[in-house]
């Protein structure tokens, strides 16, 4: 489910599939565990493969917002296909999305 | 004047998260007869999440029961798409279609945004619901195709 590639500062989350209510949970959890153990200053998700995300991603996101908040870090979203770009727009957080794949 | 019903399947799944992407799916190729493109799928797969996620986490979060879905297509490529639950029902539809408006616990991280995905998506929404009977919600897009 998850690739990560750490540089120690900052890691690179790669998710795929589908993210609904169904699949949240253990992508949460997942994420978390990553977040809280590896405490980085950057985490990046990348969205390439992921071919489908609802309201249920937009909670998981501002889920992770405020836990990297908790540990000092910040987040940003990579590869977001267009309709998920929407989504993610739509819930004000357009400001987490990177245009350019510099991360 | 009334439009032409020209197709309607009727789908009925146990209110469980795993049959979210199922419902989806298949609303997906219900709409495969009007030719959409990738971004009307995208939309109608969306809308129909939404819905459906909403009847399990709302609807049927204090009893069991079945989700119907009915999928219609009438003519004009016109989409009527309805999810129903027989659960607790939404007291105040208005005050629920309000963005970030949610009634779930925080450690649930919603963010009251449903209904304004599935309106964002679709032409109309359209809530019917009453306390303690249930809820249905009719997803309408005419698809202009390619
Ligand atoms: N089928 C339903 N049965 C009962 N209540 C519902 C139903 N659908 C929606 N609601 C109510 O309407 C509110 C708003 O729904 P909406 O989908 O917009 O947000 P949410 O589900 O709380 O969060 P999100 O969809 O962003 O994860 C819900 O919190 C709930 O109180
Ligand atoms: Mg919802």
């Amino acid at each position: 489910m998850l690739k990560i590639y750490n540089d120690g500062k900052r890691i690179t989350v790669s998710l795929d599939g589908d993210i609904d209510h169904h699949a949240a949970r253990e992508i949460r959890t997942a994420l978390d565990d990553i977040i809280f153990r590896s405490r980085p200053e950057l985490l990046v998700l990348n969205m390439e493969n992921v071919g489908f995300m609802d309201s249920s991603g937009i909670g998981l996101i501002l889920g992770r917002m405020k836990a990297m908040k908790a540990v000092g870090g910040d987040i940003l979203i990579k590869n977001a296909r267009s309709e998920i770009a929407d989504i993610i727009k739509l819930s004000g957080l357009s400001s987490l999305i990177v245009t350019k794949t510099t991360t | 004047m009334k439009k032409i019903l020209l197709n309607e399947c009727l789908l009925r799944f146990p209110a469980l998260s795993r049959n979210e992407s199922l419902s989806r799916s298949a609303a997906a190729s219900f709409a495969m007869q009007c030719d959409p493109t990738v971004e009307e799928t995208a939309a109608v797969k969306t809308a129909v999440s939404e819905a459906v996620t909403n009847a399990i986490v709302h609807g049927y979060r204090n009893s069991k029961g079945n989700i119907e879905m009915i999928l219609q297509l009438y003519e004009g490529n016109l989409l009527k798409i309805t999810i129903r639950d027989r659960g607790c029902g939404i007291p105040d539809i208005k005050a629920a279609m309000e963005p970030e408006f949610s009634t779930a616990p925080p450690e649930e991280e919603r963010s009251g945004l449903g209904f304004t995905v599935m309106e964002s998506f679709m032409d109309k929404v359209r809530v019917r619901s009453s306390k303690g009977k249930g809820t249905a919600v009719t997803l309408e897009k005419t698809i202009i195709g390619k």
